[in-house]
């Protein structure tokens, strides 16, 4: 044993030990937010239970079991609750989502294990997705037609219906957002016209009445869709589910708010999946509801992906240049000393900093500027000169500059110098032999910075959070309206997301699934761009190996 | 022939000056790096630079007073264009401030309303500045209560300022003595529906009369109806009375103290509640600071002390709380409307301008050899009249940030309010009167309690894995490795401070003991394992492979987290008599906050282990194998080798990724703005949170005003976390560059 000691191998052990952790730790932290994003759109059982409360009473409670834990007796003794067995002992309890949010005082109710009588599922039990209040769970009595109920097959005229109100509603959203959008937006682009010709003293009668008429004609057609619209929400308040709840009280729901009623009970492991399937679909391309707890994340998945190419379209070049300086002209002297410290120091500025200056230079300095010189007609609501799309994207792309350069010059070392020689050799230029030889060599090394800086860009919140994310845009940065894309615009993203349901919103317990669901998206994104940056990184190591031998 | 070389010379010089276009194009590309980093760092200083310039008073126009009469007040509106006096002949002067007032010169009367109803000598009584009203006593004992006023209106597209005089309440005078005497000493205050007047009768009788309004529900118009109350106090020798804006106490100057009245309920009897003795110093002048929790007395020899109320063993007492040196006998004390600053007048002509809670004398001036008469503020702080004999100088004051000084930043400063002297960080508030305390000190040992945790838990972890992945890992396991740990790095932060925040925080929370277990736990569990397979048969053992002894615990790892959680319950119910939260806070007497240091150490720990790890394995992995080999050869065991020849020459890059390592934690936001709970504590437990320089800023940037003291104070507080980083990554790059150098030479 003391040989053992002193030959040193525990500490090896040790040693190895702290690789373990952080293997386990990191492999650990991915599985756990991949199961606990996934699992969020399988279909959870409902149940049905019987509990009696602290007067003896019995209730019935129906709901998902959302969280379990164990609880000691003693701390169950400590806050007040009467409960037999050794102070030792544990308790299961578990966390119930009961939904019917305008019905019962709490949304979610802990139940402990003893206090359950009986669970049951039955299988006509459903769950009903609405626009409103979040879920209703119980049982699907009839369909109302304008109050009347409908013959026939329960499940076909409930399917039936809620398919018609998904399709009128699809209708209503397109007149809202696009038709009635766009006329918000021109009637918004006469003002500003109006009020720049009046900046200009160019304001004549003629043209006071050029804009009216334009406005009249923009009113009269709005008039026209908000006639359609209003035609259209009438038709969907016509029928309505009515549901009994856990109270056994029969509850009118008007279809208008019904998305989608499922009954996870009789389905089997095969339709769960599809249902999945279909969940994960919703999540990607539907836009939040209710405060971004409930309903998709698809405006966030846009405006990261969109800040993040147009950022990548600004580092890429910048990168490359300053990466194809320090590594094919820069000689060795104090000033290439200086710029590598640089690039590091670049790298190692805290991310908040970067926000600040862009909240300072970008927005304030250079967007006030362009606002006076551009748009003084909307003055005094600014039009760059508040955080947006492309100072988001300009900040990332001076924070992700390192990434780039560092990448690419990696990839210029590996560039074996007798490949430079022989272009040079045979009387190119060192421009020519950098544009035609040495930059496709090192194009893959290019993509691996591009990639990785993407990805630390897509993961970046702290400085977004002050040069140009919302927790709500209420249109996207890209839209039919010209010209089209929209940079002055504010934009959701898919951290900042996470940041704010899981830290902002009122009701965390119901968003935190979601929050989940919503890292997995995120981390799968940005594991992804890193394995495959690795990977061809590694592929690259190798190909230029073999040709230096 | 000579045709085609000729193409190719000019073919050739297109190259050549493609190729320099070139040249310079990537010269000016690689530098823009360079120029990238210049600019945050000088628009940074160049947002902060103002808070730290000088204040300057400078004395633009000096002119003879204008109008007629004694002057009992001066005021200067907001514009800094016109000024008024209030003059001993019963009218008000308007007057143009500067040469800026289109069409007057500076000194010109623009306006004299008079003010009738008053007769004989007048005494004047104003408001705290920023109520701008005056009331004014006639030798009947009968006051009138006046406010100059302007109103903007915009002919022609130009701005025009028209002065008037507006009766706050009421144009009928006020009986303010009920014997009918003149008064010898006067002063006024008034909120929405009081007003207090007291005063010195020409008998010597101290008085105070409170206004009290009514609306009426039919005419809307307040109606006021008067009480009077008599002080029994010797009323000789006062020198001076001033009023509290709450009505709530009166202070009363005689040659040397300050007697404090409680005048809250004149009807149930007029106290003195406290007497502020000077010993022999007779007191020369005294004044209220804005927000009227402050009052300064100036003492002969040009002492001025500020005092408030602090809570004592004997209630709450005015305390003497700082000093300031005016030089000389200060004969006037004018307060800012808003902040809180004041200047004072001296007898041999200075004007010293003074920031109470920045503790400094900002800027002294000489206006002139006489004794100053009268100074006043206009309302934005930026400019001043003050009259001394027989002359208005209009003095222009660029003061922005006074309350932004070294001391208010990095030393304890005593606020009003507070019993003691502290470090404190508040910068917003709902009330109006709220100083902002913006002391860098809590947030910036919030930063470095973070950084510290933080560092506890990643330093031992990533060097011991960094030492073990680059000298004893076998190869193909290090191919996993790597990779493994970069996708550590790239995990965005914001996800890492999610979980600590959300589901880190409550599971350390409810099996606290569980997480003390893994502590001891782990380490021994690695000991036993490592000699279970030392003592494990040769032949079992000779066909493992060498160097994978990390995976082979990796099932140790997990089976002891699961172990130590397992047993957290029963251990609470046995150590900490089933609550652990209850048994620190109670028994140990440690408060704890859910989100605590401890789980921002191990969640910016895990975004720290990355940083370091990579560049210590590959300062670890590059030392010349010759060395490693020749001290094996020689008979070190692969430990001793390990510690005595490769660490020590590793050491200055393992350097080098401890300050990476520091420099990204000190910087880090996302995590300590989720996983604490944000609070500026100054307190090392472990148990408790934290607010950090970059959560600072992220929780507080997008509220504050362009501009503001405030703003440039997040900015400051960017600008340190930036040189701080800069520093780290500067001696780190430094130290590593060294390194390669020897390395290459060996």
């Amino acid at each position: 044993m003391k040989t053992w000691f002193k030959s040193g191998s525990p500490w090896i052990w040790m040693t190895a030990g702290t690789v373990s952790i952080s293997l386990v730790a990191v492999l650990g932290l991915l599985l756990l937010i991949a199961w606990r994003g996934l699992i969020y759109f399988w279909p959870a059982t409902i149940y049905e239970f019987d509990v009696r409360d602290q007067f003896g009473n019995i209730n019935t409670v129906v709901g998902e079991i959302h969280d379990r834990e164990q609880v000691s007796v003693v701390q169950l003794r400590e806050s007040g609750r009467e409960i037999e067995g050794e102070p030792t002992d544990m308790v299961t309890r578990y966390l119930v989502k009961t939904g019917n949010r305008e019905f019962v005082e709490l949304d979610f109710r802990w139940i402990l294990e003893t206090d359950i009588i009986e669970r049951r599922t039955p299988e006509n039990l459903a769950k009903v997705e609405r626009q409103k209040n979040g879920n209703f769970y119980g049982e699907v009595v009839e369909v109302l037609d304008s109050g009347q109920p409908i013959a026939g097959d329960l499940m076909e005229v409930l399917f039936e219906r809620i398919d018609r109100v998904a399709d009128l509603n699809s209708q209503m959203a397109a007149i809202q957002h696009s038709d009635i959008g766009s006329i918000n937006y021109k009637l918004e682009k006469i003002r500003l016209r109006e009020r720049g010709d009046e900046i200009r003293d160019r304001l004549t009668q003629e043209r006071i009445d050029g804009y009216n008429a334009e406005r009249e004609a923009l009113r009269n057609e709005y008039l026209g869709y908000e006639k359609k619209l209003f035609a259209l929400r009438d038709e969907t308040t016509r029928d309505a589910v009515v549901v009994k709840d856990m109270r056994g009280e029969l509850v009118t729901i008007s279809m208008k708010y019904v998305l989608d009623v499922t009954f996870p009970n009789r389905m089997g492991v095969f339709s769960k999946a599809a249902h999945w399937f279909v969940e994960v679909g919703k999540f990607i391309s539907n836009e939040p509801r209710e405060a971004n707890t409930e309903g998709g994340v698809f405006p966030a998945i846009f405006g990261t992906v969109f800040m993040v190419m147009l950022m990548a379209v600004v580092v890429t070049p910048f990168g490359v240049v300053a990466a194809i300086y320090l590594h094919e002209y820069a000689g060795k002297n104090a000033l290439t000393k200086i710029i590598r410290t640089a690039v590091i120091n670049l790298a190692g500025v805290p991310s908040i900093v970067y926000g600040v200056f862009g909240l300072g230079f970008f927005v304030y300095v250079m967007g006030g500027s362009i606002d006076q010189l551009f748009y003084p007609e909307a003055l005094p609501s600014p039009t760059f000169g508040t955080p947006g799309m492309m100072w988001s994207a300009l900040t990332l792309a001076i924070l992700t500059l390192p990434v780039v350069i560092v990448s690419t010059e990696e990839g210029l070392s590996r560039i074996p110098s007798t490949v430079r020689q022989g272009s040079l050799a045979l009387g190119a230029t060192k421009a020519e032999t950098l544009w035609r030889i040495v930059l496709p060599m090192a194009s893959p090394a290019i993509m691996t910075g591009l990639i990785l800086a993407v990805a630390r860009a897509a993961g970046e919140v702290a400085p977004l959070m002050l040069v140009g994310v919302v927790k709500m845009a209420p249109t996207l940065p890209v839209d039919g309206n010209f010209p089209f894309i929209h940079l002055d615009r504010k934009f959701m993203h898919l951290g900042f997301h996470i940041y704010d349901v899981g830290f902002q919103s009122p009701n965390v317990e119901a968003a935190r699934p979601l929050v989940y669901a919503t890292s997995f998206l995120l981390v799968t994104v940005i594991v992804g761009l890193n394995i495959t940056a690795i990977g061809i990184r590694n592929h690259l190591r190798e190909k230029f190996r073999s040709l230096e031998h | 022939m000579a045709d085609s070389a000729h193409n190719l010379l000019a073919a050739s010089r297109v190259r050549l000056l493609k190729d320099q276009i070139a040249r310079y194009g990537v010269t000016a590309g690689g530098v823009m790096v360079l120029v990238a980093l210049l600019l945050i760092f000088f628009y940074l200083l160049y947002v902060v630079f103002p808070v730290f310039r000088p204040v300057t008073l400078e004395q633009h126009e000096t002119f003879a007073i204008p109008g007629a009469g004694k002057t009992l007040a001066l005021g200067i509106e907001e514009q800094n264009e016109i000024g008024f006096r209030l003059t001993s002949n019963a009218d008000v002067v308007f007057f143009a401030a500067r040469q800026a007032n289109k069409g007057f010169d500076s000194g010109e009367i623009i306006a004299t309303e008079a003010l009738p109803q008053l007769q004989g000598e007048l005494v004047l009584a104003s408001t705290t500045p920023a109520m701008q009203t005056y009331a004014i006593a006639d030798e009947t004992g009968k006051a009138m209560v006046v406010r100059p006023d302007f109103r903007t209106s915009f002919p022609n597209d130009v701005r025009k300022l028209t002065p008037y005089i507006g009766y706050p309440l009421g144009e009928e005078p006020f009986v303010v003595d009920q014997q009918g005497q003149s008064l010898k000493l006067f002063v006024f205050e008034r909120g929405e529906e009081q007003a207090t007047f007291a005063g010195v009768t020409a008998d010597e009788r101290l008085i105070v009369t409170r206004l009290l309004g009514e609306e009426n529900f039919m005419t809307e118009e307040v109606e006021w109806t008067a009480e009077h109350y008599a002080v029994r106090a010797q009323a000789q020798n006062i020198d001076e009375l001033k009023i509290t804006p709450d009505h709530r106490m009166m202070f009363v100057r005689h040659d040397n103290r300050v007697d404090v009245y409680d005048i809250s309920e004149p009807e149930s009897g007029i106290s003195r509640i406290q007497t502020l003795d000077f010993g022999k110093k007779q007191l020369t002048a005294m004044g209220l600071l804005s927000g009227a929790s402050s009052i300064l007395i100036a003492e002969q020899g040009g002492i001025i002390s500020q005092w408030f109320q602090v809570r004592t063993e004997n209630g709450r007492e005015f305390t003497r709380i700082r000093d300031f040196d005016a030089g000389a006998n200060v004969s006037v004390l004018a307060s800012e409307f808003f902040r809180r600053g004041f200047l004072a007048g001296t007898d041999d002509g200075k004007l010293s301008l003074f920031h109470s809670t920045g503790d400094t004398r900002l800027v002294t001036q000489k206006l002139a050899n006489d004794a100053i008469d009268q100074i006043v503020f206009s309302p934005r702080a930026d400019s001043v009249l003050v009259e001394e004999a027989g002359q208005i100088s209009y003095v222009e004051i660029y003061n922005p940030h006074p309350e932004v000084t070294w001391n208010a930043l990095w030393t304890e400063v005593w606020y009003e309010g507070y019993s003691e002297p502290d470090y404190i960080w508040q910068s917003t508030s709902g009330s109006d009167d709220f100083e902002a305390k913006m002391s860098l000190v809590p947030i910036s040992f919030g930063t470095i309690k973070a950084a510290f945790y933080a560092m506890l838990f990643a330093v031992p972890l990533a060097l011991a894995g960094a030492i073990y992945t680059a000298y004893f890992m076998a190869p193909e396991m290090r191919t996993y490795v790597k990779p493994t740990v970069e996708i550590m790095e790239a995990l965005p932060t914001v996800i890492l401070g999610f979980l600590a925040g959300l589901w880190l925080a409550p599971l350390m929370e409810n099996n606290l003991p569980g997480v003390m277990t893994l502590l001891i736990v782990l380490p021994t569990g690695f000991l036993a394992a490592a000699y279970g397979f030392h003592k494990m048969p040769k032949r079992l053992k000779q066909k493992i492979p060498e160097g994978w002894d990390a995976a082979f615990l990796i099932p140790v790892v997990i089976f002891l987290t699961w172990f130590s959680f397992a047993i957290s319950p029963t251990l609470e119910v046995w150590l900490m008599g089933g609550n652990a939260r209850s048994y620190i806070t109670n028994e140990l007497g440690i408060s704890f906050d859910q989100r605590n240091s401890l789980v921002v150490g191990i969640a910016m720990g895990f975004a720290v282990i990355p940083t370091i790890f990579s560049i210590a394995e590959d300062a670890v992995f590059s030392v010349p194998r010759h060395l490693s080999n020749g001290s094996l050869a020689l008979g070190a065991t692969p430990w001793q080798t390990m510690t005595r020849v490769v660490i020590l020459t590793a050491s200055p890059g393992i350097f080098s990724a401890v300050m990476m390592g520091l420099g990204r934690a000190v910087g880090e936001t996302m995590i300590v703005l989720m996983a604490t709970g944000n609070t500026p504590l100054m307190d090392f437990s472990i148990f408790q949170g934290m607010r950090t320089l970059s959560a600072n800023i992220a929780v507080e940037m997008p509220e504050s005003e362009v501009g503001s003291s405030h703003y440039r104070v997040l900015f400051l507080s960017a600008f340190v976390l930036f040189i701080v980083t800069f520093f780290f990554n500067t001696i780190s790059e430094f130290v590593r560059q060294r390194l390669r150098d020897k390395y290459s030479n060996m």
